[in-house]
């Protein structure tokens, strides 16, 4: 790994990796599916771990392309595990209490077929603008 | 397969369902089969949106139009405007209250705004242990800045106009603990990071560490440059294995960037961070406790002066901020003084994290800015209280803080209004109670808490917080009197006026709030020996109602303690000397006609 | 010196800057109480803890109140140190301490000289209102030390000097809240652990939690039984500090008095430790010199510098902490160990008594002879050379009990030949003391010269840690004195580096030395007491006619009839000790 030095070295690393990320993203014509799996200890605790291996193995297998990510805690501790999904185009939806089979459904339904399962846990915040 | 062009959420929480949502539902799917558009738009239930004060919601996704209070006989109507001719239903749309305009759009409402992401702005974002996705939001850009750009005095000056206050509990003004600390010249100094969350029920730091560790890192090596300390300590406890880990990824990827190290951005500053385990003591949360632990003394604090800006770890000036404190640094940084301090009231700004618990449908981690009123955040966020039940009080600041009630809803959340109400800040506990919790059970719960956490340095938290909860036992057990309340209230006076730190100070607070906002059930405890909410066992009566019993003799036969008795097809007798109240009678009785009283 | 100007209860005040509000009223005759403050004038010692929480005061324009002990005074404060506000809360604390303390003043062995009692008594407490759980530990029985933990007010006295003063580290607080209290390692029984039994934590010790094994029972039987003989003997530092617990002047000489009431008492004879400390000169001294010249031949069996073996406190600290360096203290016996030696045998002889029915008690200024008389080297067929050791306060307690007017007593005489001495023993109830007296007869065995000036102030004074070279005509001869175990440490681990060579070292475990010993009456923390002490000793030595030991006749006899001479092979039987390693035996049990 190259060490930062200077502002123009940050500002090169930010720029290489939002380049990269765009292109796992956009790179084909309908773009990749992005999900994040909420993998503090809390949703670890609930499952997430498993729900996170789940869409690993799966995803692979059912010849899915996802960009798989774990985060840190969404907040929504009363419907753990949550992961969020992005279709490309359309707002993320956060789904709660998402066991193994629920993340089935998930796959199968909405990143398939566009089609919300229940379980959606609608977002009512709002987050800062880093710059 | 279908392939959906819209999706219409409807709110499932309890308030909306209480409302008939499901009904909603149903009629929706009528509407839509009927006009043959089952195959196009999807119906669905969520999870609560926390706007349950104008509740029952309905959500047409994509074009995020928010209905309020719809009636199952709107269904019709959505559907044939809505869906069928693209044309919104005004009449449904929410109104804002300043401007009274509808608002069609959720992204608009301020409602979004009730919850403000500052501190926890990557958390459930970014990949914590990949410090690429952390630097492609925004991250070290504000480290850049700082070390490329401003003067350590600039930097102070900034974290001062913010107006930013220590997260941790205490409010102390950061910016001007950090100047105190600047001040103290010294060869060595140090800056530590209080990740010694304690408070029952609370993981606000946790959260943060977790989700966002860079974040920390960032912004304790800018504390560093600011005060003239190249050394940087981490004090998290021992059972945070996770956060442990994931700090330890993030400092080692820190470090192979030189983002910590040495020359950091090539200006000559070093600054480097290490981890010490807690082993969990609550006291260990306070300053120079946390200092002593660290040093390897015992956990216990000492009287301030000396702070520890003056002569903290290894007797150097020291500065010791918690978790959510540093997380706003960089963005204060980077965004400035003046878009922090916009936010929040006048004497608090910006935001607080808190852990919404209890009994409340949404149990879960919110950040709110300063200000917000705990109505709303309990109805708009929490989703009000669960299963329909009256709301009855709400503990904030932990075991140091107090119970509010009914008549604080609408208090403006800040540092100064929570303790002008009798309860603090704290980290940011908040437990919402219904009308199941008994008061003085709550009260007693705390003091058993700080009983055991107290370090027993000081008298009046060693002995005398044993005491108070004493009194509270003997008070749930139905032996109070009313001298009792008495020396229930000059002792926790004392407690409070005498006691060495922050714990002892504000531990008698749980009983002093209650005692203030709900003296009646302290009263009824002790004068009329009754526990209205039905949680002092050693109150409550089992009886029988005569009119209602059959004579069944199911009840004596399943008392374990034969302390039921009656004949066959007569009215039954409970003996309420024998009565253990476990309460297989009641099980038993299928003609409800056993109470407890 | 800064002052600022402050207002104590409405009084203007000039205090110190800098200065704590406690101390800033002390020296305006304002006494604000406290329990765990404590400190050591001049010995860099001070417990401060901020615990008790009873010398709270108020200090207008703060939200609570001040512990007065940890605050700074500053310009314009203005305090009330016994507003209403101050003495609810003061009474209250007490209140609560009282709650966790048990009611049995009766028999307690601090009752009438207990700090928690005394201000019970002061703020008029005369029932508790809080009921509830009480502390409940194991007694722990050591051979010197008794603790009662039941009665802890967690004040850390003990703590501080344990560890601070005296750098033993045995004890320290423990688990939290209502089960805090201050316990050894592992919470061991003290004999168990590193204690040294030096006994600055019982002299400390604010309540009745930590006191020493009292023997006064035993000695009283021992007297009453007509079968047995009983031979007292008293250390030097006794007749400096006994009149304390009569009312007088610290620093009073009450050596005739002394003597005159141990006869009431019923002893059958009244001897002084101080001709065994003569004794002690004369097998140290010749020990000395032999090392000195056996190095200075080049002999690298044996190696300097010599280390004085008087204190019990001191010997258990080395036979913990310096295992490496257990050949370089002198064998010598203390003098307590040396007169029961000597009493058991050249004077049960003499009088023909069987050692069996002798029964010898020393009355010392401290809690660790009694330890030191338990040990199994000091034992003959498990009878030992000295069978009770009290201390100065059980001396004053027996000497109560048998209603005798210690004031008005004519001054009397100790009996002979165990009871002559010369100044030079005195002093060994001070630090610098030993080390001092050894000097005036090593000289003049050295150089073969008189001496005419025996006053080597250069050894003398309280300062902890001390050095002075000796010119021993012509030769130099480097002295070191420590007195406290921390300073101790500090100089044994100079010479350990080799960061410090000497001939000889004397320590003694105690601040002061014996005058500060832990059997001593409690001073409660005024230092000034002891330094009276102090000073007593060194006019009692200057006022005695013969001031050098190997002057003193009585010893002269003693080595003609019975012990030949000096580290003979009689001495080396009866007057010569040996060290082990006790740093193995500190264990945890079971």
């Amino acid at each position: 790994m190259t060490q930062i030095k200077s502002l123009a070295d940050l500002k090169a690393l930010k720029t290489n990796i939002q380049e990269k990320m765009d292109t796992r993203a956009k790179g084909n014509k309908d773009g990749l599916v992005q999900v994040k799996v909420a993998m503090a200890t809390c949703g670890i605790a609930a499952g997430a771990k498993q729900v996170f291996d789940y869409f690993l193995t799966e995803s692979e297998k059912r010849g899915i392309d996802i960009v798989l990510t774990q985060t840190g805690c969404m907040g929504y501790c009363h419907a753990e595990p949550t992961i969020e999904v992005t279709v490309p185009g359309k707002d993320p939806i956060v789904f709660g209490y998402v066991d193994v089979k629920k993340a089935d459904e998930i796959i199968e339904k909405y990143i398939k077929n566009g089609e919300l399962v229940e379980g959606i846990i609608p977002v009512n915040y709002e987050t800062v603008q880093k710059n | 397969m279908a392939k959906y062009k819209m999706h219409l959420l409807v709110c499932g929480g309890t308030g909306c369902s209480a409302s008939a949502s499901a009904q909603i539902v149903s009629n929706l799917n009528e509407e839509l089969s009927k006009q043959g558009l089952n195959n196009d738009v999807q119906v669905i239930l969520t999870g609560c949106f926390g706007f349950c004060e104008k509740g029952p919601i309905v959500k047409v996704m994509p074009d995020n139009t928010f209905y309020t209070e719809v009636k199952p006989e709107d269904a019709a109507t959505i559907v044939a405007e809505h869906v069928i001719k693209g044309r919104k239903v005004t009449r449904l749309l929410y109104t804002d209250p300043e401007n009274k305009e509808r608002i069609s759009d959720s992204k608009h409402m301020g409602f979004y705004k009730k919850q403000l992401r500052i501190a926890l702005r990557n958390c459930g974002f970014i990949d914590p242990e990949n410090i690429d996705e952390y630097v492609s939001n925004e991250g070290y850009a504000a480290i850049a800045k700082v070390l490329t750009e401003m003067t350590a005095e600039q930097v102070i000056d900034e974290v001062k106009r913010s107006g930013l206050r220590g997260r941790g509990g205490g409010g102390f003004p950061t910016g001007l603990k950090w100047e105190i600390a600047s001040k103290n010249h010294a060869d060595q100094k140090y800056v530590v990071c209080n990740a010694d969350e304690g408070d029952p029920g609370a993981f606000m730091d946790r959260s943060i560490l977790e989700g966002d560790p860079h974040s920390v890192i960032e912004a304790m090596t800018i504390n560093g440059f600011a005060i003239g300390a190249t050394k940087g300590l981490i004090y998290i406890r021992a059972e945070y294995p996770l956060a442990i880990h994931r700090l330890q990824v993030a400092i080692g990827q820190a470090r192979e960037y030189g983002l910590l190290g040495k020359d950091i951005f090539g200006s000559g500053f070093d600054f480097d961070i290490e981890l010490r385990y807690g082993a969990g003591a609550f006291v260990c949360g306070e300053e120079t406790a946390l200092i002593h632990s660290m040093e390897g003394l015992r956990g216990e604090p000492t009287f301030k002066p000396p702070f520890p800006a003056q002569s903290g770890y290894m007797q150097k000036p020291t500065n010791v901020n918690n978790v959510e404190t540093y997380a706003n640094i960089p963005i204060i940084i980077l965004k400035g003084a003046d878009w922090f301090s916009k936010i929040g009231t006048e004497k608090s700004k910006g935001t607080k994290v808190f852990a919404l618990a209890g009994q409340i449908n949404n149990v879960g981690l919110i950040e709110v800015p300063m200000g917000i009123t705990l109505r709303e955040v309990i109805y708009e966020i929490g989703g009000g209280i669960k299963n329909g039940r009256a709301f009855k009080a709400v503990q904030t600041g932990g075991p140091s803080g107090g119970c509010l009630t009914e008549k604080h809803l609408d208090t403006p959340i800040d540092y100064d209004n929570l303790i002008a109400a009798g309860s603090m800040m704290g980290s940011g506990g908040m437990v919402v109670m219904d009308d199941t919790s008994c008061m003085v059970s709550i009260a007693k719960f705390y003091l058993e808490f700080t009983v055991e956490e107290s370090c027993g340095k000081c008298t009046p938290c060693r002995i005398g917080n044993k005491r108070l909860s004493e009194i509270l036992d003997k008070i749930t057990k139905g032996n109070g009197t009313m001298a009792d309340l008495e020396a229930l209230r000059n002792l926790a006076a004392v407690i409070k006026d005498t006691a060495l730190c922050g714990l002892g100070q504000t531990s008698p607070n749980p009983v002093l709030s209650t005692l203030d906002n709900f003296g009646n059930e302290y009263l009824e405890h002790v004068r009329d020996k009754k526990c209205s909410a039905g949680v002092c066992k050693s109150l409550m009566k089992y009886v029988i109602d005569a009119e209602h019993c059959v004579g069944c003799t199911a009840c004596a036969r399943n008392c374990p303690v034969n302390a039921i008795s009656g004949e066959k097809k007569m009215p039954h007798v409970i003996n309420t000397e024998l009565c253990i109240k476990c309460g297989a009678c009641i099980e038993r009785c299928k003609f409800n006609a056993i109470s407890i009283k | 010196m800064e002052f600022v100007n402050i207002k104590i209860d409405d009084k203007p005040v000039q205090a110190q800057k800098g200065q704590m509000i406690l101390k800033a009223a002390r020296a305006v005759g304002i006494e604000i109480p406290t329990l765990c403050y404590y400190e050591l004038n001049g010995q860099q010692l001070e417990n401060r803890p901020g615990g008790c929480r009873v010398c709270v005061v108020e200090v207008a324009g703060r939200k609570n109140l001040a512990p007065a002990c940890a605050t700074e005074v500053m310009e314009g404060m203005e305090i009330k140190t016994h507003s209403l506000r101050v003495v609810n809360a003061r009474r209250t604390v007490v209140e609560l301490l009282l709650s966790d303390h048990p009611a049995s003043c009766l028999i307690c062995s601090k009752s009438g000289k207990c700090e928690l009692q005394t201000l019970a008594q002061k703020l008029g407490i005369r029932d508790i209102p809080f009921k509830g759980e009480q502390s409940m530990y194991k007694k722990d029985d050591s051979p010197a030390i008794i603790r009662e933990m039941n009665k802890c007010i967690m004040c850390r006295r003990c703590e501080t000097v344990c560890n601070k003063l005296q750098t033993v580290g045995a004890l320290s607080a423990v688990n939290r809240g209502f089960m805090a209290v201050v316990a050894t390692a592992f919470e061991q029984d003290l004999a168990h652990s590193t204690c040294t039994m030096c006994g600055q934590c019982v002299q400390a010790c604010p309540v009745g939690a930590l006191s020493e094994v009292n023997q006064t029972r035993q000695v009283i039987q021992a007297i009453s039984n007509p079968a047995k003989t009983v031979v007292v003997q008293t250390a030097p530092a006794v007749r400096v500090a006994l009149g304390e617990e009569f009312g007088l002047e610290p620093g009073t000489i009450v050596t005739g008095q002394m003597a005159a009431a141990l006869r009431r008492i019923g002893f059958d004879y009244v001897f002084d430790t101080d001709f065994a400390a003569d004794l002690t000169i004369m097998e140290e001294g010749t020990e000395l010199l032999e090392r000195i010249s056996k190095v200075m031949a080049g002999d690298k069996s044996v190696r300097l510098p010599i280390l004085t073996s008087c204190c019990p406190g001191w010997v258990n600290f080395f036979e913990t902490n310096y295992t490496d360096m257990l050949d370089v203290p002198s064998t010598a016996k203390s003098p307590q160990q040396m007169f029961g030696a000597i009493a058991k045998s050249y004077w049960a002889e003499k009088i023909g008594v069987k050692r069996e029915d002798m029964v010898v008690v020393s009355v010392m200024p401290c809690v660790a002879k009694k330890f030191e008389c338990q040990r199994d080297e000091f034992k003959e067929n498990g009878n030992p050379d000295v069978d009770y050791s009290i201390t100065t306060r059980e001396l004053a307690e027996l000497i109560k009990q048998f209603n005798i007017d210690f004031n008005s007593l004519a001054e009397e005489d100790f009996d002979n030949p165990l009871g002559a001495s010369t100044g030079a023993a005195v002093i060994f109830g001070a630090t610098g003391g030993v080390i001092e007296a050894a000097t005036r007869t090593a000289y003049e065995v050295f150089t073969g010269k008189t001496l005419d000036k025996v006053d080597f102030t250069a050894l003398r004074g309280l300062e902890g840690v001390r050095s002075a070279t000796v010119d021993f005509n012509g030769t130099p001869i480097h002295i070191g004195i420590a007195h406290g175990l921390g300073n101790a440490r500090r100089l044994l681990d100079m010479v350990r580096n080799g960061e410090a060579n000497f001939h000889a070292i004397e320590v003694m475990a105690c601040p002061g030395g014996c005058v500060g010993g832990a059997g001593q009456p409690f001073h409660h923390g005024d230092f000034s007491k002891v330094e009276k002490r102090f000073e007593a000793i060194y006019r009692e030595d200057a006022g005695k006619p013969i001031r050098k030991s190997h002057e003193n006749p009585y010893i002269k006899q003693l080595y003609d009839e019975f012990l030949g001479k000096p580290c003979g092979e009689k001495s080396h039987h009866l007057l010569h000790t040996h060290y082990f390693d006790k740093s193995k035996q500190i264990e945890v049990e079971g």
